[in-house]
């Protein structure tokens, strides 16, 4: 019977059976849910399927969402991409133009996988399949890349928070590039300790990051903050497969985001009580959507 | 322990996942303890839910779980627009209820039979839901599993005939839970089961005469 409640079970688990994280956290679900492996393998292919279509969708669009604060950005910067003037470039440019365009659909009311939470699923689906492109990875490597995430994030989610209320957006975003970093780590034939480093590096990066949300919408800073946790993802993944470690163990990173997320104060746990969403421009926006209430 | 699936899922429409999915599984709940198609609905928004409605969709969703759609629905969008098509009338209010978790609804929903029920729930976060009470019983129902609802005449020996009812068709309880407004009087029983319940096990539960009304409802 599989079972952790810590990263380090994760990695001891994958030792002792010496296969991948993704294995490990596969085999818990069968167990857990009683489901075949097949149909739990294609519910996996089928999400993957939706955040294939999300990018695609989102890439494309031009129009902002109903509140007009958010839209067209994923595809500015695929334009500028494509021009070849960026100053970045390669998976950690697309990867940000992927998890932009996954949270604009997000904001416009488009279907996406919730990875942890619809506020922050652009990062996982944006990291993978950029990574997947540069690697040439088949839907098998990102199926499993996908299991892996689940696994580091039931792990967060059991002893810290995936969520902005409680937690702020180390919790949302802060999760997911954590998810995201060790998933690719695995794509990239990394260990399951450097899944282990990664993940802590990304969860560090994003330590205290509040939830202000501009006018109580998910768009402001959401959905670009979603872009900046798919590049901090990304290098927290090519530190840990260049073997450099967290100094702090990736349970005491989640134990630590856990504590911080307590500290924060309510107003900056989303309640848009403070922060962004108290500026004199958040003000005007929020007069303007809501005023005609 | 969470699941993979509750990590890297749901499959939803934006933009928030308790906002706008919960909201949807809490309108689509209330359909189905309503057991019909409903033609009005009142809802009633208490704390966040209440602040950021419009912003967050919370409104269509509702709506478009009234009408049976799912969290990935792409007609959520245009719901309060398609509802009158549906025959479904809805209103909105806000209300304080005090303590109750912040994304809470109160669902008032009547069908074309004259059915009425009034369902109270919360999206609890990452697009889980729990319904808290149903006509004044307190329940805890989350929609996760297999559920029989039963309303039954509070007396002696029916839970028993229930529950062997369905170990007759090989349904195993996971969780189960009565409770009543007074004793003697009717009393309303939630059985949450790992394995589906058969349409011949609701026919015995059906079948005894003190049970008022029983009902699937299958994990939404």
């Amino acid at each position: 019977m599989i079972r952790f409640t810590r990263v380090r079970d994760l990695v001891a688990l994958a030792g002792e059976k010496q296969v991948p994280i993704s294995a490990i956290v596969e085999q818990y679900e069968i167990e857990r849910s009683q489901r075949p492996a097949e149909e739990i393998h294609r519910t996996m292919l089928d999400n993957l399927q939706v955040m294939r279509e999300a990018i695609a969708s989102g890439l494309t669009g031009t129009e902002k969402s109903a509140s007009g604060l958010v839209g067209g950005d994923a595809n500015r910067l695929l334009n500028r991409m494509e021009k070849g003037c960026t100053l970045g470039s390669g998976a950690m440019n697309r990867a940000a133009a992927y998890a932009l365009a996954v949270n604009e659909v997000n904001a416009a009311m488009g279907r996406i996988v919730a990875c942890p939470t619809a506020g922050s699923c652009g990062i996982v689906p944006g990291v993978i399949l950029a990574v997947a492109e540069s690697l040439n990875c088949s839907d098998e490597q990102l199926v499993a890349a996908l299991f892996t995430a689940a696994g580091i994030g039931i792990v967060i989610a059991e002893n810290a928070s995936i969520s902005g209320a409680k937690g702020g957006c180390q919790a949302e975003c802060g999760s997911a590039a954590a998810m995201a970093a060790g998933a690719v780590v695995e794509m990239a034939g990394g260990t399951p300790a450097q899944v282990s480093h990664a993940l802590a590096l990304a969860l560090k990066s994003t330590l205290g990051v509040v939830c202000d949300p501009v006018a109580g919408l998910v768009e402001v800073p959401c959905v670009k903050r979603n872009a900046f946790g798919a590049v901090q993802a990304l290098l927290a993944a090519d530190m840990a497969l260049a073997d450099i470690t967290s100094v702090i163990p990736a349970d005491e990173v989640i134990d630590a985001m856990h504590q911080i997320g307590l500290l924060i104060p309510k107003s900056l746990r989303e309640t848009s009580e403070a922060g962004l969403a108290k500026t004199p421009t958040a003000l005007q926006i929020e007069k303007r959507l809501h005023g005609k209430d | 322990m969470r699941g993979v699936f509750d990590i890297v899922g749901p499959v939803m429409i934006g933009p928030s996942s308790s906002h706008t999915a919960g909201a949807a599984r809490l309108g689509k709940m209330a359909r189905i303890i309503l057991g019909e198609p409903p033609i009005e609905a009142i809802i009633e928004l208490h704390g966040s839910f209440a602040q950021t409605y419009r912003g967050h969709g919370t409104d269509k969703a509702l709506v478009a779980g009234l009408m049976g759609f799912s969290t990935e629905d792409e007609r959520i969008r245009q719901a309060i627009d398609i509802a009158p098509e549906s025959g479904l009338k809805v209103d909105f209010a806000i209300v304080d209820l005090g303590d109750a978790h912040p994304n809470t609804a109160v669902l008032y929903v009547t069908g074309a039979t004259g059915r009425k029920v009034r369902v109270v729930g919360a999206s609890v976060g990452g697009g889980n839901i729990i319904i808290t009470e149903i006509d004044g019983y307190p329940v805890e129902l989350t929609g996760e599993y297999n559920t029989l609802l039963t309303i039954h005449q509070d007396k002696p020996g029916i839970i028993s005939l229930v529950t062997h009812a369905l170990s007759q068709e090989g349904v195993n309880i996971a969780f189960m839970r009565v409770s009543r407004q007074e004793r003697g009087a009717q009393a309303l029983m939630i059985i949450e089961a790992d394995q589906p319940i058969s349409e011949e096990a609701l026919r015995l539960v059906k079948g005894i005469g003190a049970v008022k009304v029983a009902l699937i409802v299958p994990p939404i």
